[in-house]
């Protein structure tokens, strides 16, 4: 096993575990035993693959871009996670949850969302499995990604407001285990990142990492080599990074880089930028970086972008952090904004958000005309165009 | 622990509703009848809680509580209050004060143990316990009716203080709904026999959840309720009659 995977005890060197109290224990527990070979099954395998392939419409295309590749004299490939179904990464790991879901036994689903991309992901295959469904989303989220909430309601998931805290990500997070704790036998939570307790950042990424076995297929079909020297993706809880990392772990001669939110800046008080701001600590049921005050209070994040907008990343990132297996950046607002108009006007792509944080970084980077650069487009701007039009004053 | 039947414990947040109302109160639950004390150290994210103990710890990190401030308060409660004192919260803050800094805290203002629930089983064994008995604080687990017989066994074994019994699967603040399912899992719980002392907690509110809870439990605890009272502006002239109310059974 690769060292930059989880052990047999749910770590990533000092990171990961299951810091839960005791109400939901059987569940996670339940999920430790049973999810590797649920997932290892022909029947789940061949599902799993039918509905990527038919309802997801995967393989995404690896695009070589060739204007940006132009403006920065390198070879630029985005990973067209955006042309998913629902617009999005987050739908290959709902798929998988919800397929390990029915195996289970659950009869009702559960998830937390940010900019709402997971949310309806999570409503798509409940819809789709015919199974009841609530999602939580913290009340500012709810504000600034109303299309997303539109879509969710129509598919017929209730929508439920998370009041407390900063109401945003992290929030929604503590409101979907509540729910949990209180629902311990029939419910199923589809947790939409790589966080949480063990199993759950091992099973998101293990969903996710779809993206990179393709990528590495595509681009050897593309250049004659399936290693690029750079994979950048951005970090909000680090799924569509651990989904594009996950396969080039061990080929240390690819240069990993996460792209966080910086906010208005990272020393500005109003920054999402974890592995700069946060030191090791315990949230939503992990041991990881988390931004905190020295009392162990946890920090309210801030970033324009609603999918990136929390405290904390999954274990398995702040291990590579602190390996020094990835390099952990940040861009702010301004910057992602600009990098998003950018990218819509020389390709004619607008993208998430969330995304155009990692497509930001392109503009830091020291690169030669040789060089190959795939960053993961995680989602489609469809759900930001208020917000874009809003900045740009359209 | 008292041994007798009926021990009586109040929950609340400390810091809440004023900073330093912590001691205030204990001496008004010590005189009134309470066998013991749960203090609550806030956290920004308690996801085991329900809104009114979230609503108390919101308010309690605004006051400014924090563990330091607590301890300092508690040196001063110890000369005054006499009754066991367990303090309960989420382990981050716990972490970052550090561990053994926080073990060796407890033992110098005399705090009996604590209950972190999110502390899990595991890791206290394998990085904790040696910590925590060095200082002789009692780390105190809880049990829910979905924990199987198993751990139930090594948790009693693991414990030295008393078990804390969940009256439901639930999070704080849900009325206990006594019922055959309620009484069949107490039941099943005593008829284990544990070594250790069986406190009920979460969903008891009053006289009659009260004295469900220990027909098959040494002690019962009341959290939710009580802190739902210290939202009223008199409520240092309430606390008397609000523990004589779930004491009448007596
Ligand atoms: C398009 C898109 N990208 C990225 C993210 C961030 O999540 P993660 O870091 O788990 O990929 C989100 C979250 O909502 C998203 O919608």
């Amino acid at each position: 096993m690769s060292k930059y995977q989880v052990n047999q005890k749910g770590y990533y060197g000092p990171f990961g575990g299951a810091y839960i109290p005791e109400m939901l224990y059987p569940n996670v527990e339940e999920l430790q035993k049973k999810y590797l070979s649920i997932i290892q099954e022909d029947n789940f395998q061949k599902e799993f693959n039918e509905l990527l392939r038919d309802y997801v419409g995967r393989p995404s295309p690896l695009y070589y871009a060739k204007r940006l590749s132009k403006k920065y004299n390198a070879n630029i490939f985005l990973k067209r996670e955006d042309l998913n179904h629902t617009g999005a990464h987050k739908i290959n790991n709902t798929i998988g949850q919800i397929l390990l879901a029915e195996r289970l036994g659950k009869k009702r689903i559960i998830a937390e969302t940010g900019a709402g991309q997971h949310g309806v992901a999570t409503a798509t295959v409940c819809a789709l499995k015919g199974l009841e469904c609530v999602v939580y989303m913290g009340e500012i989220d709810i504000r600034r990604q109303a299309p997303n909430v539109a879509r969710m309601k129509m598919m017929g998931a209730k929508v439920v407001a998370a009041q407390s805290g900063s109401k945003t990500l992290k929030d929604a997070t503590n409101e979907a285990l509540r729910d949990w704790i209180n629902n311990p036998v029939d419910t199923h939570y589809i947790i939409g990142s790589v966080v949480g307790p063990h199993p759950y950042p091992d099973l998101v990424a293990t969903f996710q990492s779809i993206i990179s076995e393709e990528t590495k297929k595509q681009l050897f079909e593309k250049t004659g080599n399936s290693l690029p020297d750079y994979v950048l993706a951005c970090v909000g809880g680090g799924s569509n990074a651990a989904g594009m990392f996950y396969h080039f772990l061990d080929d240390e001669e690819v240069q990993l880089i996460a792209v966080e939110a910086a906010g208005h800046g990272v020393n500005s008080g109003e920054s999402a930028a974890t592995t700069a701001l946060g030191n090791e600590g315990i949230l939503h049921g992990s041991r990881s970086l988390l931004m905190q005050t020295k009392d162990g209070q946890v920090i309210e994040p801030y970033s324009i972008s609603a999918g990136l907008d929390y405290p904390g990343i999954g274990p398995q990132h702040a291990w590579l952090f602190k390996s020094g297996r990835g390099k952990y950046v940040s861009v702010t607002d301004d910057e992602a904004m600009r990098a998003g108009l950018q990218l819509t006007q020389l390709e004619g792509i607008i993208p998430a958000i969330e995304s155009s944080h990692a497509l930001a970084h392109l503009e830091k980077m020291q690169v030669d005309k040789n060089t190959n650069i795939v960053v993961c487009l995680s989602g489609r701007g469809d759900k930001d165009l208020d917000n874009y039009m809003k900045y740009f004053g359209f | 622990m008292k041994d007798s039947s009926r021990l009586l414990s109040i929950y609340y947040t400390a810091g809440y509703p004023q900073l330093h109302s912590t001691l205030n109160i204990a001496q008004k639950l010590e005189q009134a009848g309470v066998d013991f004390l749960e203090i609550g150290f806030p956290y920004s994210d308690p996801v085991a809680d329900g809104p009114v103990i979230q609503r108390s710890s919101e308010k309690a990190l605004q006051n400014g509580m924090t563990l330091d401030v607590l301890f300092k308060d508690l040196k001063k409660l110890r000369e005054h209050v006499s009754i066991p004192v367990f303090l309960m919260g989420y382990f981050n803050p716990v972490l970052q004060y550090g561990v053994e800094n926080f073990c060796k805290a407890c033992k110098e203002v005399g705090v009996n143990g604590a209950i972190i629930p999110d502390l899990p089983l595991y890791e206290y064994e394998e990085l904790y316990q040696k910590i925590f008995e060095e200082n002789e604080i009692a780390n105190i687990f809880l049990v829910t009716p979905q924990t199987s017989e198993e751990r139930i066994r090594k948790i009693d074994e693991l414990s030295n203080s008393f078990i804390y019994l969940l009256s439901s699967n639930a999070t704080t603040g849900k009325n206990l709904n006594v019922n055959d399912e309620s009484e069949k899992y107490f039941k099943r719980i005593k008829k284990m026999d544990l070594k250790n002392p069986i406190i009920i907690g979460f969903g008891i509110s009053n006289a009659e959840t009260f004295d469900k809870a220990t027909q098959y439990a040494q002690g019962a605890i009341v959290g939710t309720a009580f802190v739902r009272m210290l939202d009223e502006s008199d409520y240092e002239n309430k606390i008397d009659n609000f523990i004589k109310n779930i004491k009448r059974g007596n």
